[in-house]
């Protein structure tokens, strides 16, 4: 194949509007938090991209405080109506600074400028443009004719998508009448803070939304917090489960949006061109960084050959660097700690006697990247088929008959999502209604709309983001 | 245990035993323990199960999941209204046995008896709507078709209310079933004849075996292993003990159990139905299809 050269297409940096500094959001207002400040790094160079004032118990405290009294005072007993046009224009302002928050994305974590700029703000708006037309038509969304929100909500997000994953949480617990105090991830914490801006900006009442930074004691001090009523993570399935047992007998809401090891079924009969785009893009969109991502292919014997050919081909031509050239595909592993945690599993992977495959591809010599990784000959047992590897790496099982298809994709703890590549109609049907899993991607895949709810199965968690079922988690009904 | 000193006729009494897997044996362990009325008269001996009937029971709902799920709507309806038939059917016996257990009178027994079959036929309705209900269209921004089903979240495990032997029990698992997942409750331990009663119904009523299970027993002795089971998928703790639901719950998080808390005092059974218990025992699966020529 014809090597396609391109010219490097950097977005500019000082589009992200970079401060050296930036403070916690309290009760409408920035302000120095009382933790130690932590250094967030640009993971594509390690160099300190920003000091950011963190939170401690006293911090979490004023804010829960805050969020209480926003919420009796002003958010709750507001009209649905008068609600809606505060999130109509935090969306409309989001729109606005859509560059600016998609480059401040990509440097903060690490993503290829096209995803941060394509996918992450767009719909981190759209979820806010979604939720703000139910703010005043709650009573149409299956609850009862009245239904009430919660309360004050404490949120916990990962590094992952850190605007989308602030705007799942803050957009449906504002629609619903709630206020909340979010914790954004510890090396992800600036878009959160920029939102918070925004929020300022669009003149929410001070207390509604705040945004408290940290690290992961933060978190565990924010959904223990006694004041909360509804607690909403996103993260590990190992943190999940602690927050579980923080929350046991309190009677206080919980959704949890865990880890996942989705299948990614390719039939014999399957549009193979087609199906070989979308695993590329399940398991090394984001960096493969992705709860729901494609990290396990079961193909069909007999064209497992053929697929992964075409898979090496492909995954060849994928170009890793610069988070910020738009050219760039697969970006920067988020921290040391997950660069290190990926490498631990696929030399795991190679010990336990899979075959690995590495991307010719150059890598950068600064920076933290992982090449695109493929396994083959992997089994039901081996770690890389069954832990989370959260990373660029994909491992190829086979298989022979639907059943066994079936039965290897849910032959694990998780049930986050599926793939399944058919051109026939009723195999698709068929394979769908028996897959273990809360979003199942036919003949496409990594696809999310405000519009449709996406959550776990089994240990992937409970609860929905999007759609009507979403704003179960934030009423009282 | 009452008899009837102005007849020459001795009745019969019934044993009353474990519902396990479509089966009615007793306790693994051999025990049993006396069930007395609200006025501390004798009425039976109850099987006191352990934890081996626990996990039994457990193996049993989960083999029958797939089953049980994989029937049509219409058929699981059509199946919860045989159930509701035998019901009716067994009416006296079970206002007698309520009135035995609660102390309530007649007239109030026949009521709470005549709700529960109400309540079981409200539910057996429900099976061929709960898609629809609950399910959607989702208008996604792209050229794909989306949709968003609900489906069973699998195995429950249930610890029906300790004061209401029957309304209670029928309104905590009538959901689970219509639902169609599978269940294993754990009976009202100082009522737990009804319950007892409840699965000679169930067993001919064209309810496949192991769809729901019933042991009796002590509760806070079988609610820590129905807790800690990897193959339960969610709790209902309606009767737990008030000092042990924390424990429960911290037990139920270590495979993510989908729960369904304490509530602080037993609720009112006889307030119509909500959606919330067919709500909490549903996943949401939602589909993307693409569209295209």
């Amino acid at each position: 194949m014809a090597a396609w050269e391109y010219a490097p297409a950097p977005e500019s940096a000082a589009t992200g509007r970079l401060q050296p500094s930036y403070r916690m959001f309290l009760g409408g207002e920035f302000v120095d938090g009382s933790g130690e400040p932590l250094k967030t790094l640009n993971p594509a160079t390690e160099e300190v991209l920003a000091e950011v004032s963190t939170a401690n118990p006293s911090d979490i405290d004023d804010a829960v405080a805050a969020a209480r009294n926003a919420y009796g005072q002003v958010w709750g007993p507001m009209p649905g109506v008068e609600r809606a046009k505060y999130l109509f224009r935090i969306a409309r302002m989001m729109a606005e600074r859509s560059r600016e928050l998609a480059v401040l994305e990509t440097l903060d974590n690490g993503k290829p400028i096209r995803e941060s700029r394509d996918t992450d703000v767009p719909l981190a708006g759209a979820h806010f443009f979604y939720h703000a037309g139910w703010a005043d038509k709650l009573g149409y969304a299956g609850y009862g004719p009245d239904p009430k929100p919660l309360g004050v909500v404490g949120s916990v997000i990962p590094w992952n998508f850190p605007l989308l994953m602030a705007a799942w949480k803050i957009a449906p617990a504002l629609a619903a009448g709630n206020t909340i105090v979010l914790k954004p991830a510890e090396t992800t914490p600036l878009t959160a803070l920029v939102l918070a801006e925004i929020c300022q900006q669009a003149g929410l009442p001070p207390g509604v939304v705040n945004v408290l930074p940290g690290a992961g004691d933060v978190g565990a001090a924010l959904v223990g917090h006694p004041g909360l009523d509804k607690v909403a993570f996103t993260g590990s399935t190992d943190v999940g489960k602690q927050i579980q047992r923080t929350l046991a007998g309190t009677g206080r809401g919980l959704t949890l949006e865990l880890g996942g090891k989705a299948a990614n079924i390719v039939y014999d009969d399957a549009a193979l061109d087609q199906a070989v785009e979308g695993v590329v893009n399940g398991i090394f969109f984001n960096q493969g960084h992705v709860c729901c991502a494609g990290s396990r292919l079961l193909v069909q014997e007999s064209v497992a050959e053929e697929l992964v050919e075409l898979l090496q081909a492909r995954i060849s031509t994928l170009r890793i660097g610069d988070p910020l050239d738009k050219n760039t595909d697969v970006g920067a592993i988020n921290s040391r700690a997950q660069l290190e945690k990926i490498t631990e599993l696929t030399a795991a992977g190679e010990t336990e006697g899979a075959t690995r495959w590495t991307s010719p591809c150059p890598v950068p010599q600064r920076g933290l990247f992982f090449p695109p990784t493929l396994f083959t000959g992997v089994e039901q047992s081996m770690r890389i088929a069954r832990e989370e590897i959260f990373g660029p790496v994909l491992s190829v099982l086979t298989f022979r008959t639907p059943d066994e298809a079936v039965a290897k994709a849910n032959d694990t703890r998780y049930g986050l999502s599926a793939g399944i590549w058919t051109e026939k109609g009723s195999r698709m049907l068929w394979t769908a209604q028996r897959l273990r899993a809360g979003v199942v991607w036919e003949n496409t895949f990594n696809r999310f709309d405000p519009t449709a709810p996406f959550g776990g199965y089994k240990e992937s968690g409970f609860g929905r983001e999007g759609g009507r079922a979403g704003l179960e988690a934030y009423l009282a009904h | 245990m009452p008899t009837d000193p102005h007849s020459a006729r001795v009745g019969v009494a019934k044993t009353y035993k474990l519902y396990i897997g479509g089966a009615f044996p007793r306790s693994e362990s051999g025990r049993s323990y006396p069930v007395t009325g609200a006025d501390g008269e004798f009425l039976a001996n109850a099987a006191q199960g352990s934890r081996k009937d626990v996990r039994d029971a457990v193996m049993a709902a989960r083999k029958a999941t797939t089953g049980w799920a994989g029937t049509t709507a219409y058929n699981r309806g059509q199946v919860l209204y045989r159930v509701a038939e035998m019901l009716e059917g067994r009416r006296d016996q079970f206002a007698a046995e309520v009135a035995a257990a609660q102390g309530v009178s007649a007239k109030r027994a026949a009521q709470l008896t005549d709700a529960a079959i109400d309540r079981w036929v409200w539910y057996a309705g429900w099976t061929d709507k709960i898609a629809t209900v609950l399910g959607a269209a989702n208008p996604v921004a792209g050229p794909y078709q989306s949709y968003s089903v609900p489906e069973p979240t699998g195995v429950v495990g249930v610890l029906a209310p300790q004061q209401d032997a029957l309304l209670g029990l029928v309104s905590v698992l009538a959901p689970v079933i219509a639902g169609a997942n599978t269940a294993v409750v754990v009976a009202s331990q100082e009522r737990p004849l009804p319950a007892v009663t409840l699965a000679e119904v169930l067993a001919t009523s064209d309810l496949p075996g192991g769809v729901v299970n019933i042991l009796t027993g002590h509760t806070a002795e079988l609610a820590p292993w129905l807790a800690s089971h990897a193959d339960v998928d969610a709790l209902d703790l309606t009767g737990a003990a008030a000092d042990t639901a924390a424990d429960l719950e911290r037990s139920a998080a270590d495979t993510v159990k989908r729960l369904v808390h304490r509530p602080a005092t037993e609720p009112d059974f006889t307030a119509a139905p909500e959606l919330n218990r067919l709500r909490a025992f549903q996943e949401t699966k939602t589909l993307w299809h693409p569209a295209g020529r």
